[in-house]
Parts: C-alpha cells; sequence; structure tokens
C-alpha cells in the first residue's frame, strides 16, 4: 500500500496541468428508493481547488447526492466523478482520495481525539512516526491539544465537529465532504466552523463540497452554489451572481391579522414600481428598483388593508429560492418536515 | 487484501480499548457466567440422578453448557456494536474510506474472542472451586474454549451481518432472542442427550451449539474420544468461516439500502 502523505505532497508542489481536471463531475444522477425519487436527474461539475455549496431545505436530496460521491451508496442510473475516478467503478480508489465528514459524527466516542485521529491516519497506510506527527500537527492545527488523550465522550459539540474535520483531512485528501457541518453547533462553535473552512479553502490546494440548509451559510462560505429543490436543480452559480441577477430590493410587508392577503396582494401588485408578487399566509414578498422610494407608494396602495411591519433588505439567497421555487426556504423547510 | 491484518488489528484494538472504558460492563461480564453456573449447579444438583447421565458429577457436566451458553449470549449481541457505529456515522465514515470490510468482521470476532476466553477460563475456575475435576486436564480446557471461539465467531458474525440488514436495536434483540434460547434447549448443554425426546437428539445432531458442547464434554473427560472431537470442531470452523463470508456480504445490502 502506498503511503498517502507522500502522493499527496507530490500533487501539491507539482505545477498544475494547463487544463485542470474538475474536482467532482455529476451528469444525470438518479435515485430512487421504492417509489420515491430522491434525485431526479442532478448534474453538476465542481472546479478543482473551491468550496462548493450544495444548499436545499431538508429532503431536497442533498446527503443522497453525497452518499453517491462517497461511495457509500449507488446511483440508480447516471454516473459521477470524483477526483477523475468513477465512483461506481473504481469506488476503493476514490475512497483514497476523498476525505468525508458525515452527518452524524463519526468519532468514536469511547477513544480520545488522539486514539481517533490515528486510526483514521492508520488504515489510510500511515505508519509509526509519519502517523503520529500528522496526528499532532492536525490537533494543534484545530486547537484540540488540550482535549487530545480525553475521550470524544466528554468533548463539547464545537470540539466534537473539529475533530470530524480533522480526521476528515487526516490523509490530505484531493476532495473533502462536509454534511450540513455546523447543523446542531451553538452560533460560536459555528462562527470557528466557518473561520476554519475558510481556512482551508484560503490554505490548501483541496476541494471542499459542503451540504447545509443554512442560506448565510452557503452565501458567507461557498464560491459557486448548486440550490437542489425536491432532487431536482433549481439554479446554480457563485453567491454574487445568483444574487445579483435578481434585480434592485426585496420589500417583505407583514399583515396585521385582521387584513385580506389576497386584496393586499392585488394592491401591491396593481404598483407599476413591484414585480414577482408573491403571499405566503400573511407575508407579502415583492421585488422593487429602489426599495426607499417604493415603500410610500406600497402603503399607499394597502391603505384600507392593517400593516403589521415592512421591511426593505438587498438580494439575498433566500430571495434566489423563492425566486427559482416559488415559495420561501423556510416554507419550503416547513413542508419537507 | 494485504490491509486485512493490519485493519484487523487496528479495530480490533479499538473495540477492547472501548471495552476496557467501561468498566461496570466488564464486572457483568465476568460476574454473568459465574451466576449462571452457581444458578444452574444447585437448580439441577440431582438431575445426574436421572437414567442417561454418565458423569456423576452435575458441575462437571454443566460447566461446558455454561461456557456455551455464555458465548450465545454475549456474541449474539456483537451487532449493537455496529448499530451503534451507525447511528453514530461511524459506519459510513468506514465505509467511506480504505479500509477493509473483512477487518471490519474479524475485528469483531477478535473481540469476542477474547471476552469468550476470559470469561470461559472463569467458569473453568468457578467449576474447580465447586469440585469439579475436570480429568481432560489442560488440553480439555484448551480444545472448549477453541471450540467455543468458533462458536462465537459463527454466532458473531451472523449477529453483525443481521444488524447491518435491520439496522435498528429492536429487531436485532429479537433476532438474537429467537436464534440463541432455541439454540441452546435445542442441544445438551443442560441436560443429557439421553434423556431429551428422540426429536430433540435428531434435531441437536445438526445444530453447532451441539457440536461445541459435545466437543468441549468429550474433551475435558478421563479418556476422551478424539474421533467425535475432530469433525465437529471442523464442522464448528467451517460454520464460521461462511458466517464471516455472509457477514461481510452483508455490506453490500446495507450499502444498497442507502
Amino acid at each position: 500500500m502506498t503511503v498517502p502523505t507522500g502522493r499527496a505532497t507530490a500533487s501539491r508542489h507539482a505545477a498544475p496541468p494547463p487544463t485542470e481536471e474538475p474536482a467532482i463531475v455529476a451528469d444525470e444522477l438518479v435515485k430512487t428508493y421504492g417509489d420515491v425519487t430522491a434525485l431526479a436527474g442532478l448534474s453538476f461539475t465542481v472546479e478543482a481547488g473551491t468550496v462548493f455549496g450544495l444548499l436545499g431545505p431538508n429532503g431536497a436530496g442533498k446527503s443522497t447526492t453525497i452518499k453517491i460521491l462517497t461511495t457509500l451508496s449507488t446511483a440508480t442510473s447516471g454516473s459521477a466523478s470524483v477526483a477523475g475516478l468513477d465512483v461506481r467503478r473504481n469506488a476503493a480508489d476514490v475512497r483514497r482520495a476523498i476525505g468525508v465528514v458525515t452527518q452524524g459524527s463519526g468519532t468514536d466516542p469511547m477513544a480520545t481525539g488522539r486514539e481517533n485521529l490515528l486510526l483514521a491516519a492508520r488504515i489510510h497506510g500511515m505508519r509509526g512516526r509519519a502517523a503520529k506527527s500528522r496526528v499532532d500537527t492536525l490537533l494543534e492545527q484545530f486547537g484540540l491539544t488540550e482535549a487530545t488523550r480525553r475521550i470524544v465522550k466528554t468533548y463539547s459539540g464545537g470540539m466534537q465537529r473539529k475533530l470530524d474535520v480533522a480526521m476528515g483531512l487526516v490523509h490530505e485528501p484531493k476532495v473533502l465532504f462536509l454534511d450540513e457541518p455546523t447543523t446542531g453547533l451553538d452560533p460560536q462553535a459555528r462562527a470557528d466552523m466557518w473561520a476554519e473552512i475558510a481556512r482551508l479553502a484560503a490554505h490548501e490546494r483541496l476541494t471542499v463540497m459542503l451540504t447545509t440548509h443554512y442560506l448565510e451559510e452557503a452565501d458567507h462560505l461557498a464560491g459557486r452554489l448548486l440550490i437542489v429543490d425536491r432532487g431536482e436543480v433549481v439554479a446554480q452559480g457563485s453567491p454574487e451572481r445568483l444574487k445579483s441577477e435578481l434585480r434592485g430590493d426585496a420589500v417583505v410587508i407583514e399583515l396585521a391579522p385582521d387584513a385580506d392577503p389576497a386584496r393586499a396582494a392585488a394592491a401591491v401588485g396593481g404598483l407599476d414600481a413591484t414585480r414577482e408578487v408573491t403571499v405566503e399566509g400573511r407575508t407579502i414578498r415583492t421585488r422593487v428598483d429602489h426599495g426607499a422610494s417604493a415603500v410610500p407608494a406600497v402603503l399607499a396602495a394597502l391603505e384600507k388593508q392593517a400593516v403589521a411591519a415592512v421591511t426593505v433588505a438587498r438580494p439575498s439567497l433566500d430571495d434566489v429560492y423563492l425566486r427559482h421555487t416559488g415559495r420561501s426556504f423556510a416554507a419550503a423547510e416547513e413542508v419537507t418536515r | 487484501m494485504t490491509t486485512v491484518l493490519p485493519h484487523s488489528a487496528y479495530l480490533t484494538g479499538r473495540l477492547l480499548r472501548g471495552t476496557g472504558r467501561q468498566p461496570a460492563f466488564v464486572v457483568i461480564m465476568l460476574i454473568q457466567p459465574m451466576i449462571w453456573l452457581l444458578l444452574f449447579g444447585q437448580l439441577f444438583k440431582r438431575v445426574v440422578e436421572l437414567p442417561g447421565f454418565a458423569s456423576g458429577s452435575y458441575i462437571d457436566f454443566l460447566t461446558p453448557g455454561v461456557v456455551v451458553m455464555t458465548v450465545l449470549f454475549t456474541s449474539g449481541w456483537a451487532g449493537m456494536a455496529f448499530i451503534d457505529d451507525m447511528d453514530r456515522g461511524v459506519m459510513d465514515r468506514m465505509l467511506s474510506s480504505p479500509v477493509s470490510r473483512i477487518a471490519m468482521m474479524v475485528a469483531s470476532v477478535a473481540n469476542q474472542a477474547v471476552t469468550i476466553v476470559v470469561q470461559g477460563l472463569i467458569v473453568v475456575v468457578v467449576g474447580l472451586l465447586l469440585g469439579a475435576s475436570f480429568s481432560g486436564g489442560v488440553l480439555g480446557v484448551a480444545v472448549m474454549l477453541l471450540a467455543s471461539v468458533l462458536l462465537a465467531a459463527a454466532f458473531a458474525s451472523l449477529s453483525n451481518g443481521m444488524a447491518l440488514i435491520v439496522k435498528t436495536q429492536e429487531s436485532l434483540i429479537g433476532f438474537s432472542t429467537m436464534l440463541t434460547l432455541p439454540l441452546s434447549f435445542l442441544s445438551s448443554a443442560m441436560m443429557a442427550r439421553e434423556a431429551t425426546p428422540e426429536w430433540i437428539q435428531r434435531v441437536s445432531s445438526y445444530n453447532p451449539v451441539d457440536w461445541t458442547v459435545v466437543a468441549s464434554r468429550e474433551a475435558l473427560s478421563a479418556d476422551p474420544d478424539w474421533s467425535a472431537i475432530w469433525p465437529r470442531l471442523g464442522g464448528l470452523l467451517a460454520v464460521a468461516l461462511v458466517a464471516v463470508w455472509l457477514a461481510t456480504r452483508a455490506f453490500r445490502a446495507y450499502q444498497r439500502s442507502q
């Protein structure tokens, strides 16, 4: 068995080929479980060295996609390659090239952080001093040195998640998969994890594919985004581009309980300044060119309806999601729960 | 294939270390076989007076039976560790790494083997304290432990394979109980073969649990009949190998259902 450290280091210093092959290619991935279609023909490409975000509500097909790409599951039809290797035909080689941080934890609660990392290193063929020094480097890098000798069961959620990521990196993979890396973390731990992922993206020639159902997280971390809903691609591109495709500002009107949402929406839609009016419960959303100058007109049109609040915001990924799927992200989450 | 041995060693180390860090579990594991021997020893004290019992001491007769019962009730639960790993995400991390699948089975079996040998030796010592003679000596005890480890390998593998298919603790508990209790009562673990109904005698000759008991009892006797021991050890080895193979195949079923 070859020692992955050597190979990874070599490729890191080698001059990049003129046209670098994509880190991940998915071509028409379909996955069905009996009558349920989890993926309905998903295609996308991830350039090497980027952070790629897979964004969607619960049940959109994010985890299924990750499972297929990490060889845990096989697609019903379609094909995919990771690091230039077919996930079905070359599963064993794919496993050597990737690091995987699962949605759960993946660490042994009865082992110490160091023991967990050493086991991961040894499974990847590292031996003796090389394995130990790699483990010590990672413990230091992730600020886990003090917890080295404690069993993982005693770790906080944030520490455990850091150890998870460190385990995924032990063999210096080409592609790192992070499935919902910050779900369940408190705000401080989430901020730490964001910093960690941003650092990985900046300093190492590593491709990171992460899934999230937090819009702000995708916006913050990912260079490119794929928005999925019900197993299909809804939109893709950089967060900036996706947002700039939406002209103007978002105006959100919260109606008071006694107002009539349908009439209010009709009144708002009747204005020249407003576009793309949608209604969800007592919330009306619309887009305008200039938020500040449009609000008085909107309020005037709503004269007969009791308004609880009006907010004006620059386009967010929530708006991108709303525009492409016709429902707000929060509403999509509700439905799938 | 060159990764099977080192990976088995690392994963066995992980399991043994984990067990060692749960002192309450270790204590229960050590005390349980003692209680069985003491309890059954008292309960069935006079059963040797029944016709069909060659042995005059029930403790001598019962010791291999208790060792085998211990095997069933320890190894039948091996799959629980797999389910813990699934629930925690360890299984997915393992299966998306270059870890050898066979090594995952071998490690579980090796962990069981260590437990079984320790438990078996405790039962032997308690048996001696209760007055058993074990005429077969050290060699007899060694044969009993070997047969028990082979049986443990078969049961642990079946339990692991089933864990990969059913994926929930409740279902595994059901499966394990359904398998272990009838198999132990359809053997001569507690009762002399001659004292059981004829159909049970017939069924038990196909029962690997019975092979273990018979081989152990024969090896521990004053004048072991090796022609009764070897075929049964061979049969146990074959069953264990088939079980490990089947359980390793169950990884595919697990991945297909993902």
